[in-house]
């Protein structure tokens, strides 16, 4: 559905998107994750035919968006960063207008302007102002403007940025009920959205892909070792003697944790063994009394942290 | 056509929604208003004054057309008056879609340039002539009272001229619009545009003959006077129109700059 081929943006020297190349299929929902800055915005203004790109191709729908940008743009449902509402308009007055810029037949307006209030839940507020709105809402109108003309491919610039916690849940269960009938490209700098809308995600910085993959497999690759957490009663120098005894086991850090002899361990263990039961086994027999042992999962955040910080230091 | 008439009537709405539209409307209809009561009362006087005058010093009393008078001085203020409105009119045209960031739903919608320009060019001629509609009152006054009948032909004319005076301002205060995202700054710099293109030929007067032809036709106000004493010149015209088309002209020319820097 989009076709991203080497893209690249100038500004002066800067480049601001540098040879990016992507694809999303249909119906699929792409994450675009990255730090502030690092080309999320730019890259879909060229994909909405807002900028044009210096270098690359970009398709949507099977259109260039440079030399077939009202094909493209008929088939594009956008929500810049900031919604683009005007503020002393009524709700309907304002999805009527993006109705018939967007080609909304004026047989179909009514009925598609009763069906967007409906999906992002807006149903009570035609009448109102939207300079009298909430940020919520206001945000909620400008999905509803993404959506009016019922188009292919969605856009989606921090969909959720500013809103409170409910909103953050329903504006994301919202985005996930829209996959399927529609290619969904959003952008985001906060990781639990990916890993909860996305079902691919494209992690970008100072302009440059640096990873593509599902959320699953980023944070499982980035794994190259297991951690195991455990908090164990009884003397600490002990206890690491008998862990590095423990065959797979790679390192230990130990920390006490104040009350008794309690201490907490973290282990870094080979990733292909589960050495969970050997180390019970081997502590419960040294004569400690076993708290908590569970293993840890290297969070998106941290496979974030990790690909950009690299990306960082090589191009130093 | 269907995108044109979207743009058209969203710009009205918004227009109609501001108060700085109500307060364009109220002070320009204040002061045309207060200039017409005076150009009236100061032609009647004098024209008072000449028949004593005349009566005093015995022969005929000299012909003086008080309404055709009123008239050509009424447009002459009111063309003035307008040097102050336009900007008001157009500063938000297009640097409050860029503040607001609706340029990014305007330019990724299936609509050409060409129909966002002319649909904001014809939305503030709209408004223009709201603004000018009330003072037809005005001139109904005058030919009611007037004994013979005043002379439609210099109304017309006048009025005529005025929208194209006004589409001119217009056009190039849409396009200075685009230069920047603030609404102030936007109509500062078309007001001091505006000055200038209005005083030019004044400078004119210290310059070669070419040069002074030259400013004189492009100093917007020198044309408008034909027009305010009923003759339409074709030249006139043509400096009018030119002006419209280059003012639309450089607004396609900025949003296509812009697209490309930002």
């Amino acid at each position: 559905m989009i076709e991203v081929d080497r893209l690249t943006k100038r500004y002066g020297n800067l480049k601001a998107v540098d040879e990016v190349s992507f694809q999303v299929e249909k119906g699929e929902i792409l994450g675009f994750l990255g730090p502030n800055g690092a080309g999320k915005t730019t890259t879909m203004r060229i994909l909405t035919c807002f900028l044009p790109a210096t270098e690359g191709t970009a398709r949507v729908a099977g259109y260039d968006v440079f030399e077939n940008a009202m094909e493209v743009k008929r088939r594009i449902g956008y929500l810049p960063e900031h919604p683009p509402l005007y503020d002393e308009m009524t709700v309907d007055g304002y999805l009527g207008f993006v109705a018939r810029i967007k080609g909304v037949a004026p047989e179909d307006r009514k009925r598609r302007l009763q069906e967007v209030k409906e999906t992002v839940r807006i149903e009570g507020y035609g009448k109102k102002l939207i300079k009298h709105l909430s940020k919520g809402f206001k945000q909620r109108v400008g999905l509803a403007q993404a959506l009016i003309h019922d188009p292919e491919v969605l856009i989606l610039d921090e969909p959720t940025v500013g809103l409170d916690p409910n909103q953050i849940k329903e504006v994301r269960e919202l985005i996930k009920s829209l996959s399927g009938n529609h290619t969904i490209v959003l952008s985001t700098h906060i990781l639990p959205e990916v890993s909860m809308t996305c079902q691919r995600v494209v992690i970008i910085s100072d302009g440059k892909i640096v990873a593509v993959d599902t959320p699953e497999n980023l944070t499982r690759q980035q794994q190259g070792a297991a951690h195991i957490y455990m908090e164990a009663r009884g003397s600490d120098v002990e206890a690491q003697q008998r862990l590095h005894q423990i065959e797979g086991v790679l390192s230990v850090v130990s920390r006490p944790l104040g009350e008794g002899e309690v201490s907490s361990y973290r282990i870094e263990t080979e990733l292909k063994q589960d050495v969970r039961g050997r180390i019970a086994r081997s502590i419960i027999e040294g004569g400690f009394e076993l708290l908590e042992l569970r293993s840890l999962q290297l969070s998106l955040e941290e496979v974030f942290t990790q690909l950009t910080t690299q990306e960082e230091v090589r191009s130093q | 056509m269907r995108n044109l008439l979207a743009v058209i009537d969203k710009e009205m709405k918004i227009y109609f929604a501001s108060p700085v539209a109500y307060g364009v409307l109220t002070v320009f209809l204040l002061v045309s208003g207060y200039f017409f009561y005076n150009i009236l009362t100061v032609f009647i006087q004098r024209s008072m004054m000449m028949a004593v005058q005349a009566q005093q010093f015995g022969g005929g009393a000299p012909a003086m057309d008080v309404p055709a008078l009123v008239e050509r001085n009424f447009f002459g203020i009111v063309s003035t008056i307008i040097l102050f409105m336009v900007p008001m009119i157009t500063m938000a045209t297009f640097a409050d879609e860029r503040r607001r960031a609706t340029i990014e739903l305007l330019l990724t919608s299936p609509l050409t340039h060409f129909q966002l320009i002319l649909g904001k060019f014809l939305a503030a001629m709209g408004f223009f002539v709201v603004m000018l509609l009330p003072t037809l009152v005005y001139h109904a006054f005058l030919y009611f009272y007037s004994s013979p009948k005043m002379a439609l032909e210099p109304v017309l004319s006048g009025y005529l001229g005025l929208l194209l005076l006004g589409a001119a301002l217009i056009s190039l205060g849409i396009f200075i619009s685009t230069l920047t995202e603030s609404q102030m700054v936007a109509a500062s710099v078309t007001f001091g545009a505006l000055l200038i293109l209005w005083v030019i030929d004044l400078s004119a007067q210290a310059a070669g003959p070419l040069v002074q032809e030259i400013l004189g036709y492009v100093s917007i106000l020198n044309h408008f006077d034909d027009f305010s004493k009923g003759v339409v010149d074709s030249s006139s015209l043509v400096v009018y129109l030119s002006f419209v088309v280059l003012g639309l002209f450089l607004t396609y020319r900025s949003i296509e700059s812009w697209r490309w820097r930002t």
